[in-house]
């Protein structure tokens, strides 16, 4: 259809189309519009000269700044550790002991600490710190702690792990299984007393009794637990591996007793501090008078125990 | 009647779109010209607008003074605020989320104030242009506002539009480079200044200044300079014209807007054709229409257009062309308003003999006073939100992982995060509450357990948000219900606020 002609209107020419009487005029483009067009090309080859553009076999060209997308997170995560280095300088002068009192200092430590917790803590404490009670993981939100919940403790628990080896200073203990000990009726008697403890079932002497020969050494004559040996207190609420009578006659039978490693060999020791601060500010944090824990017999020094 | 919008029309063949399909009252008479060759591109003609003076040159004056006064000075007035607020009177403070307007500061969460000046603002336009045609772009568009500027430099510098252009002619010689670089050195301080004068919104104004020159300014700030005397220094210098025919949308949307009952600038050519000289005219009387052909309209058009073709794009209404033809319609001694203000009606009726309406009949019509209420009531209703809202609030988030907490003695915990705001700029003392949920206490992330109450006193610094995190401890079997947390400030004003807030324990279905 070239059936170019002068629009008598406006004196230009048409593009030779027409669509039932509709034809289009070719109205000239600005000048400058045609060199802005020229100029993206050149700056597009400009661009493919010094970035990496075309794709080679292996991976496409280089480009003569050299600029890649890995080094530049590379450099990226160096300026973001630079620009963490003078609080964890702070935070690491710090005793931990005195975090809490300084609020701006603590906020910091605790931020650090939730961004390490997501990385190394949450495929066994959760993502909220809940623990999980099917799997036998510490909620770590409650007030409820097997091995202290003041500051420090959490920060020694966190350095040197729970009944896992490679750690001269490692929380361990352990309680014997009871299967085969006890006949039903005397098992069924102990848990029973158990429960009375909290309140929850009727106490009874034979339960007592049996409670008084085998269990008081860890768990205390009123089931107070013993933070030195990482014994749960059984007089509350809170139960880890659950708190029927038949979990707890399992338990008895069969204990499940929770590990955790050594993270003293893994994490810095400014990481950890600000892990134990995370720690300490969900809500159950105790203070260093509170606590029932004995220092430990080694003290911390707070380095990474290799 | 016929629609004034064709976008086809260029500045070298500049072309009547009446003329497309003939109106009544605009009717063509020059000889039909030879087809123009074919070009794929069109190289710009150069505008070189004579001086005038007239009424509407006065008021772009006038214009143009206010309109740069505000953007330049702006910045630079001061509003005292107190200790805990800048003093500068506008400022957009980007780092810190707030927008100041001498009595007025705006929240991010209140931007639907500034959402409500825009609407405001492009209501304000509709009904500029259906009232009196493109005003705007004739007198108050930054676009037109800063060419007229710089077509004011190009006069200063080069003499008026014969002198520019024989100098456009000429030679490059190093008289002529010498001009060009003072020219352009001139072009380069006014970008500059206007680039400069950009930056000085955002941040406080004398500060700015001194980093700016000492090179402690942020980065963004030496961009964000470089980049607006660029467009300046291009848009203003160079450009000029074709951003309005070429670029910016506004005139076809206007296009839409216009009707037969808006002012527009036209040339009456039922009063002016056929043209002919004063000479032809006193020689054969009653033959020749008003228009001499002088060209004065032409020569003074800032975009390079003629008038008398019809209503055209590149016509940005600056109404020079009234001042010129008025100015050559009193030397020789003819009615003034060959070229005018009229609305396409008006024309009609003026073309038919009949007398014009008043100017107020055509001010009102139903279409402007729509405009102006619906204008005129978001104008309103802003002024009585910014009038009674409140500069205390308070807002809830439940933690949602774990949901609740059961602690040994039985007791349950739900955890929230509480934002307290104080919109005030000094700091205030607030009263959190727990507002339902019997039994239940709260304490914050830095008190402890043992201090828990149902209510909690709470400073929050001036003009902040105070993030708290809160416990709250409710006695063993508390079942799931809903609460609130409420905040009444603790001064004269006593403001108050709740938020809504669930309570989660074990068995809560949602």
């Amino acid at each position: 259809m070239a059936n170019k002609r002068i629009d008598e209107a406006t004196q230009t020419e048409t593009v030779g189309h027409e669509w039932d009487g509709i034809e289009e005029l070719n109205t000239p483009l600005p000048r400058w519009w045609l060199w802005s067009f020229y100029g993206c090309i050149a700056f597009a080859i400009g661009y493919m000269i010094v970035y990496p553009a075309i794709p080679m076999v292996h991976k496409a060209t280089e480009g003569t700044l050299g600029w890649s997308s890995r080094g530049q997170l590379a450099e990226e995560m160096k300026a973001a550790d630079a620009e963490r280095s003078e609080v964890r300088a702070k935070i690491a002068a710090v005793d931990i002991v005195k975090l809490p009192e300084q609020p701006d200092l603590m906020a910091q430590a605790v931020a650090g600490g939730a961004a390490a917790f997501k990385v190394n803590c949450v495929q066994c404490h959760g993502s909220g710190a809940a623990g999980s009670q099917t799997l036998g993981y510490p909620n770590l939100n409650d007030d409820d702690w097997l091995w202290g919940g003041d500051i420090k403790t959490i920060e020694y628990t966190i350095t040197h792990g729970i009944r896992q080896a490679n750690d001269d200073d490692l929380r361990q203990s352990a309680m014997p299984p009871f299967a085969g000990v006890f006949d039903p009726q005397q098992l069924d008697a102990l848990a029973t007393h158990v429960l009375s403890l909290s309140g929850k079932a009727k106490p009874n002497a034979q339960g007592a009794q049996i409670y008084a020969d085998n269990c008081v050494v860890c768990h205390g004559d009123k089931g107070q637990g013993d933070r030195t040996v990482g014994a749960p207190r059984l007089a509350d609420a809170i139960w880890l591996y659950g708190g029927t009578k038949a979990d707890i006659e399992k338990q008895i039978l069969n204990p499940r007793m929770g590990q955790m490693p050594h993270w003293g060999g893994r994490l810095d020791p400014v990481t950890i501090k600000m892990l134990a601060a995370y720690v300490y500010s969900l809500g159950g944090g105790e203070k260093i008078a509170q606590t029932t824990t004995p220092e430990p017999v080694k003290q911390d020094d707070g380095q990474p125990q290799q | 009647m016929d629609s004034p919008n064709n976008s086809t029309d260029t500045v070298e063949q500049p072309v009547s779109a009446a003329s497309a399909k003939p109106s009544d009252f605009t009717k063509r008479h020059d000889p039909p010209r030879e087809p123009a060759p074919v070009k794929l591109y069109e190289k710009r003609r150069a505008v070189h607008n004579k001086r005038i003076d007239g009424p509407f040159r006065r008021f772009k004056w006038f214009v143009m003074l206010v309109t740069l006064g505000i953007y330049y000075i702006t910045p630079w007035i001061r509003w005292d605020r107190g200790p805990y607020a800048p003093d500068q009177a506008v400022l957009v403070d980007l780092a810190n989320r707030r927008f100041y307007m001498f009595g007025i500061e705006i929240w991010p969460q209140e931007f639907y104030f500034v959402a409500g000046l825009l609407i405001m603002a492009g209501i304000g336009l509709f009904l500029v242009t259906s009232a009196v045609g493109r005003a705007w772009c004739g007198y108050a568009c930054p676009q037109t506002v800063w060419t007229d500027l710089f077509q004011h430099i190009d006069r200063f510098v080069d003499g008026d539009r014969n002198a520019r252009m024989r100098l456009d002619a000429a030679p490059w010689t190093w008289g002529k480079v010498l001009r060009r670089g003072f020219k352009w050195t001139i072009y380069l301080a006014i970008a500059f200044w206007t680039g400069g004068a950009w930056i000085m919104y955002f941040a406080d104004a004398p500060t700015l200044t001194h980093d700016f020159w000492t090179g402690q300014a942020a980065p963004v700030a030496y961009a964000t300079v470089a980049i607006l005397t660029a467009t300046t220094f291009v848009l203003g210098g160079f450009m000029r014209e074709q951003v309005c025919i070429y670029m910016c949308p506004w005139p076809r949307i206007q296009t839409a807007m216009l009707d037969e009952k808006s002012l527009i600038v036209t040339y009456k050519d039922w009063r002016g054709e056929p043209r002919g000289s004063v000479k032809k005219a006193a020689k054969n009387p009653g033959e020749f229409g008003d228009c001499i052909d002088c060209t004065q309209c032409v020569q003074v058009c800032p975009t390079g257009i003629d008038i008398r073709e019809g209503p055209q794009i590149g016509c940005i209404t600056c109404a020079l062309c009234i001042d010129a033809c008025d100015k050559v319609m009193k030397d020789i001694g003819r009615p003034r308003g060959l070229i005018d203000y009229a609305t396409l009606e008006d024309c009609k009726r003026e073309a038919a003999g009949e007398t014009p309406r008043p100017a107020w009949k055509t001010l009102l019509h139903p279409r402007t006073v729509i405009y102006f209420g619906i204008w005129a009531a978001i104008g309103l209703g802003m002024l009585f939100l910014l009038g009674t809202r409140s500069h205390t609030s308070i807002s809830a988030a439940p933690d949602r992982n774990p949901p609740y907490m059961l602690m040994s003695d039985g007791a349950l915990r739900n955890s929230y995060t509480v934002k307290l705001r104080n919109m005030e700029s000094r700091p205030r003392k607030m009263e959190v509450v727990i507002d339902g949920l019997p039994g239940a206490k709260m304490w914050t992330g830095t008190m402890d357990y043992a201090d828990a109450k149902r209510k909690l006193v709470i400073d929050v610094p001036p003009d902040e948000t105070k993030a708290l995190r809160v416990y709250v401890i409710s006695p063993p079997d508390t079942k799931a219900q809903d609460f609130h947390f409420g905040v009444t400030s603790l001064d004269p004003q006593k403001e108050t606020d709740q938020a809504e807030a669930r309570f989660t324990a074990p068995g809560d279905s949602e």
